[in-house]
């Protein structure tokens, strides 16, 4: 399946949680990057593993996330 | 591409002021893809709360109004009697509903107001920084218990939604949790059982949703979540209180 997560960085708080939901285990914290409010954002690590279940998306509070799929 | 999921409009552009995992956040988009999918954003009022969610008027893109301390359901009984066209709902916590407010939101139930109640349960007083609510635990340390929440001195935490589940005007009252996506689900198909409740004139609905504070819980946003399920589900079941919306 092609699958596209597109996760707002700047908007992201960092929380984990999506990371905690993904069935996958393809999200995680950025290790490398901070955003605007110098949080570390959430980014997937294997975007060919996604099945866009959108249970990252669903559980994000701050509505970060979108998910798309062929 | 085929979108399966995106923020709804409904939900502003404005970043939340909410501590990261906060529960509010989830229970916010929920209510706002709610009143996306009834199509009732132009009509929809809400009446938010003091508490941490006292900001949701910068949050919902529909009329809002910022209540007295656990004033929301008479403010909204107001609204709603002189606007029946509109639908009208309260956003509250349970610093809000549970205590300062808990006579207003029993006669709102009681009278049968035709409005929508979400009613957070985080088990603790957050914007306030973290003292004993009555929904507080047994044994759950607050700054208020530091020594962990005794009953011999405060009482055990109060069930909201069963005892509103007793009053007559109560036509709809489940409770739900946002700790993982498949309550997530269910706890929105609940706010959207309860909006057509009033769409519906049935009568008062009201939906408790656990919710986590890993602020003031002291734990991270992921145990939080885990806490709610160790700890809070087993005093506060979830399911169905009371439905009267088939008869």
């Amino acid at each position: 399946m092609v699958s596209k997560v597109t996760i707002d960085e700047n908007r992201c708080k960092g929380c984990g949680l999506c990371v905690r939901a993904c069935p996958k285990k393809i999200m995680q914290l950025s290790k490398t990057k901070l955003n605007e409010k110098g949080y570390h954002p959430a980014e997937v690590t294997d975007q060919e593993a996604c099945i866009a279940c959108a249970s990252c998306a669903r559980t994000c509070p701050d509505a970060v996330i979108t998910v798309e799929k062929e | 591409m085929k979108t399966v999921f995106k923020k709804t409009p409904v939900l502003t552009d404005t970043i939340m002021h909410y501590c990261p995992g906060c529960g509010h956040g989830i229970v916010h988009r929920l209510v706002a893809e709610v009143i996306e999918e009834l199509g009732i954003q132009n009509k929809t009022i809400g009446f938010v709360p003091v508490g941490c969610a006292v900001f949701g008027y910068k949050y919902f893109n529909i009329d809002c109004v910022e209540a007295a301390h656990g004033r929301a359901p008479a403010a909204a009984t107001g609204c709603k009697r002189v606007n029946p066209e509109n639908i009208v709902f309260t956003y509250q916590g349970d610093g809000d509903l549970a205590s300062i407010g808990a006579a207003e939101i029993v006669h709102a139930a009681h009278r049968g107001e035709k409005i929508t109640t979400i009613f957070i349960n985080n088990a603790i007083y957050g914007m306030t920084g973290g003292q004993m609510a009555p929904t507080t635990l047994v044994g759950q340390k607050t700054t208020t218990s530091p020594y962990g929440r005794d009953p011999e001195h405060c009482g055990k935490p109060i069930r909201i939604a069963e005892m509103i589940a007793t009053i007559e005007g109560a036509a709809y009252v489940e409770r739900v949790s946002v700790d993982c996506v498949p309550n997530i689900i269910k706890a929105k198909a609940a706010i959207k059982k309860a909006f057509q409740c009033q769409i519906d004139r049935k009568g008062f609905a009201l939906v408790e949703v656990l919710s986590s504070c890993p602020t003031n819980w002291g734990k991270s946003p992921a145990e939080a979540m885990d806490w709610i399920k160790s700890d809070m589900i087993p005093y506060y079941p979830l399911g169905v209180k009371k439905d009267t919306t088939n008869e």
